[in-house]
């Protein structure tokens, strides 16, 4: 893999106007990267998912270099029906549009970051591979009490011209104070066997409020990490959603730090797997000062051989007495060989605080089957009717609701 | 000042901290074949027993020494510890308690062991554990009456060398982790426990396990087999002098449980915990497993872990045989530098198994405790349910109080419930018990030991009352 890697990287930033400098910043991270290799499961945090293993065996050899000089046709017919949205549409990994479309032109600043590279606490080989390979790097600013009046949509589209590529990419969010955010990631593959690595790092400034959906519902057999690093000042809120379902293998990472007092975080996930799929998510919520809050549930249900993992961490130091944690993780298991991975993780360091996280995984109640049936609804309705209420309690954590709606329909729920 | 207070402050000090002078017989300083030779050959032990030494010692060579744990502790030096130590009146084996060296029995009376019979109100059989030899053990001819065997395992290996060979090294081989695999080269005494068939154990058996001699590693070793339709209960307590330096503790347990048998296994721990500034104390590095082999068996493990400087342990259970029960109670807690890593394994891998654990963490002052535990349902462990509870009780902040569990579940038709929660003692609950006429100390005592009584409630009688009293000397001084 190592030469491989390192052909790949030196055909990247060829056609790249790059100083020395940063050839040099590039090529560290790249050696990083070909030192430490994907990580496997001697890694406590991938001890579930064994990345390295699973490229092995989808994928087989990977290449890391993509052409990005030519431009692809935006297909339109991915766009959401019936909710207006601005746009940001990556295509096999390049931008290929940026459209705010409905917002004050004055008010959204859009900058050119490509020269930086992100650094990350408690990071891995992963973040080396991303800095070594992204050539453009947006940091879109939402200026000081902004409010965006449409949500902000990136589709993550993939087409048959890529295969055994590796697409790295990379956004940077600043929430200035009092502004807010609504943003979307959809994620539309009709590409097979690659593997997707994004970055996205959020400043959230005092007051203002980010609501992050990450939406993979369609079938495809790709492999995807997503990283979301939100650092949080005072009184500030992150709401992130998962939606975990489409891709053979995906693994979401949210790590999360309270620095402002009164700053809270929520995570609430769904896993609807089916098939030999492998997902998970990971959180890590740092409570750093007094006062702040997070709230986590997460909820899969598992069909055929299908796997699911959830990690979870609430850290507390010393300093953030007045802590409020919430951790829940619950699973029901469908099939014989489906598979449920848990470790609900609490560090605390301050005594006067309120934290607890619960974990269950279980079989579909049959006493409640049962008592569907006698009322006279089939095995096939009264599965679905207990399956889809059971979702149902994450998807209404959701605040916004017209984006509520939108992924009610897309699984399917009807109230 | 009142009876209690006196009673609190007679108590505030590790009052084990004394050592008994007592001239003792030592292996050569240093880990090598030679010294494992000199063991085997003191205890006069036969070639397979030797040979299961060396095994394990090739095998420790390649191992290193684990690094994952929560608390972190110097590089230990394993050529700098003896192995080997004993009283050397014990050379030649005193035949009745009369011959005993009666600095011995000193000992063991300060410690509120009396090892003569008779000054026991209640009958609790007794095998008391002097650094690396067994120097006595109470109640054998009531016992052997039942066909059961309490005796130290050097005896056994003698005596009843067919079922140590059978047992031995089955639940924990020779081939496992770093510090298991220590002990299996090197250990030295422990008690060996043989219940026959159909046989209920008339009265509790207990090991009593002191560290006496400086710069000793203890590695004892203890092996309870519970024959098909059996039942005991099992009790053990540790106590060590007051040293400045750490010494190492590094036992292996086996517990093996065929068709309808039961196992109850309870410790004590009160090791030395160090000083108040986190000098000196024991390392706690304890390999404790119990399998259940056979149907409807039943292992439980209750622990009250109050001493150490560092405890590290995580007594397991594996859940083999169909319909067979595991069940953890554990009360932790650490006070001042003291550090605890502990929690279970509940792995199964039968049908209809059954797993129930109930950790209660108490941490205070500088003090850092993690619960760490594995529940693992196999695909073929049809119809298992699991149920955790950790709780964890935080004083002042400047501790730590961790949880780190691991859940797997790998069959449809198995239940698993998981819960923690972390806080302090509500001011609303101190308020009540002050304003009662309780003193801030004694309203602490008194939450706290309602925070664990669920695990109390599981030690055996004597026990129970003991450990109650542990509870709120451990936490002297934490309060304010």
């Amino acid at each position: 893999m190592k030469e491989q890697l390192q052909k790949d990287f030196y055909n990247s930033i060829k056609n790249l106007s790059l100083s020395q400098k940063d050839i040099e910043i590039k090529k560290f991270c790249l050696d990083n990267f070909i030192d430490k290799g994907f990580p496997n499961k001697k890694e406590e945090d991938w001890k579930f998912s064994d990345l390295n293993q699973i490229i092995k065996n989808n994928i087989g050899e990977l290449s890391f270099y993509n052409d990005q000089a030519s431009t692809n046709k935006v297909n339109t017919s991915v766009f959401v029906d019936g909710l207006e949205h601005n746009k940001i549409v990556f295509i096999n990994g390049r931008i290929e549009k940026i459209d705010f479309e409905y917002e004050k032109k004055d008010q959204i600043e859009i900058i050119d970051q490509s020269e930086t590279i992100n650094e990350f606490e408690n990071s891995n080989s992963l973040s080396d591979l991303n800095n070594a390979f992204t050539n453009k790097c947006f940091k879109i600013l939402v200026k000081k009490s902004y409010q965006l009046a449409k949500p902000l949509i990136i589709y993550h589209t993939t087409n048959s011209k890529i295969w055994s590529k590796n697409i790295n990419l990379r956004l940077n969010f600043e929430l200035d104070r009092d502004s807010s955010l609504r943003l979307i990631d959809l994620f539309n593959d009709t590409s097979e066997k690659n593997f997707l690595n994004i970055f996205y790092n959020f400043e959230l400034k005092e007051n203002a409020v980010l609501k992050n959906y990450k939406v993979d519902k369609f079938e495809n057999k790709n492999i995807k990490y997503s990283f979301n690093n939100i650092d949080q000042d005072k009184n500030s809120i992150s709401e992130t959603f998962i939606l975990s379902s489409g891709s053979n293998f995906s693994k979401n990472e949210i790590n999360c730090n309270l620095n402002g007092i009164y700053a809270s975080a929520f995570v609430n996930g769904v896993f609807s797997l089916n098939n030999d799929k492998h997902h998970e998510i990971r959180s890590i919520i740092n409570h750093l000062t007094e006062n702040t809050k997070s709230y986590q549930l997460i909820k899969s249900v598992l069909e055929q051989s299908s796997k699911a993992v959830y990690q979870g961490k609430i850290f507390v130091n010393s300093d953030a007495q007045k802590t409020d944690g919430y951790q829940l993780s619950k699973a029901i298991l469908i099939n014989k060989e489906s598979e449920f991975n848990a470790k609900p993780e609490l560090e605390i360091y301050a005594d006067d605080v309120k934290c607890s996280h619960g974990s269950a995984s279980g079989s579909l109640n049959e006493d409640s089957i049962f008592y569907l049936m006698s009322r006279g609804l089939s095995y096939h309705q009264s599965r679905e009717l207990l399956i889809n209420g059971f979702l149902l309690d994450v998807v209404e954590k959701i605040t916004d609701s017209e984006i509520k709606n939108l992924i009610k329909n897309m699984l399917g729920i009807k109230e | 000042m009142d009876n209690r207070q006196k009673e609190i402050n007679n108590l505030k000090d590790y009052k084990y901290g004394f050592s008994t002078d007592i001239e003792n017989i030592q292996a050569p300083k240093g880990l090598n074949e030679d010294v494992i030779k000199f063991i085997s050959n003191i205890k006069k032990e036969p070639e397979w027993m030797l040979e299961f030494r060396l095994k394990a010692f090739e095998r420790f060579k390649v191992l290193k020494e684990p690094d994952w744990q929560k608390p972190k502790f110097p590089k230990i030096d394993y050529q700098d510890l003896y192995y080997y130590s004993a009283p050397k009146s014990m050379k030649d084996k005193p035949k009745s308690l009369d011959e005993l060296d009666p600095k011995l029995l000193e000992t063991y009376k300060k410690l509120g062991i009396p090892l003569q019979e008779q000054a026991r109100l209640n009958g609790i059989a007794v095998d008391a554990v002097f650094d690396s030899v067994s120097v006595a053990t109470t109640f054998k001819d009531e016992l052997t009456k039942q066909g059961i065997i309490f005796c130290p395992i050097s005896e056994a290996i003698q005596s009843h060398p067919e079922l140590v060979k059978k047992y031995l090294g089955s639940v924990i081989p020779t081939s496992d982790h770093f510090f298991a695999t220590l002990n299996s080269a090197v250990f030295t005494d422990g008690s060996f426990v043989y219940i026959p068939e159909g046989v209920r154990c008339p009265m509790e058996l207990s090991t009593y396990f002191r560290i006496n001699a400086s710069n000793t590693g203890q590695f004892e070793r203890t092996l309870i087999i519970a024959d098909k339709g059996s039942y005991v209960s099992y009790l053990e307590g540790c106590t060590a002098p007051m040293r400045d330096e750490n010494q190492l503790h590094a036992a292996n347990v086996e517990l093996i449980a065929l068709d309808d048998a039961e196992i109850k296994y309870s410790t004590v721990q009160n090791w030395y915990p160090g000083d108040q500034d986190g000098k000196g104390g024991i390392y706690n590095f304890v390999t404790k497993r119990g399998l259940c082999k056979g149907k409807n068996s039943k292992i439980s493990w209750t622990q009250v872990e109050t001493g150490s400087a560092i405890t590290w342990k995580y007594p397991s259970c594996i859940l083999k045989g169909d319909n067979s029960v595991g069940e953890f109670y554990s009360i932790a807690i650490t006070n001042n530098h003291q550090k605890a890593d502990t929690g279970t394994k509940m792995i199964h891998l039968g049908k209809n198994t059954k797993s129930k654990i109930i950790s209660k963490g108490i941490s205070a002052g500088n003090s850092d405790m993690t619960y760490r535990g594995l529940v693992d349902i196999s695909s073929k462990a049809k119809n298992s349910t699991n149920y955790t509870q950790c709780d964890s009780l935080l004083m002042g902040n400047k501790c730590g109080a961790h949880t780190v569990p691991y859940i797997k579940n790998k069959n449809s038709e198995s239940n698993i419930a998981h819960e923690a929660t972390t806080s302090k003692i509500s001011e609303d609950q101190l308020h009540y018990c002050q304003q009662r006429g309780l003193n801030p100390e004694e309203a602490v005592g008194l939450i706290v030991n309602g925070f664990c009584k669920e695990v109390l409630q599981q030690l055996p009688m004597e026990f129970a009352v003991e450990a109650q009293k542990l509870v709120g000397i451990s936490l002297e001084g934490s309060v304010g």
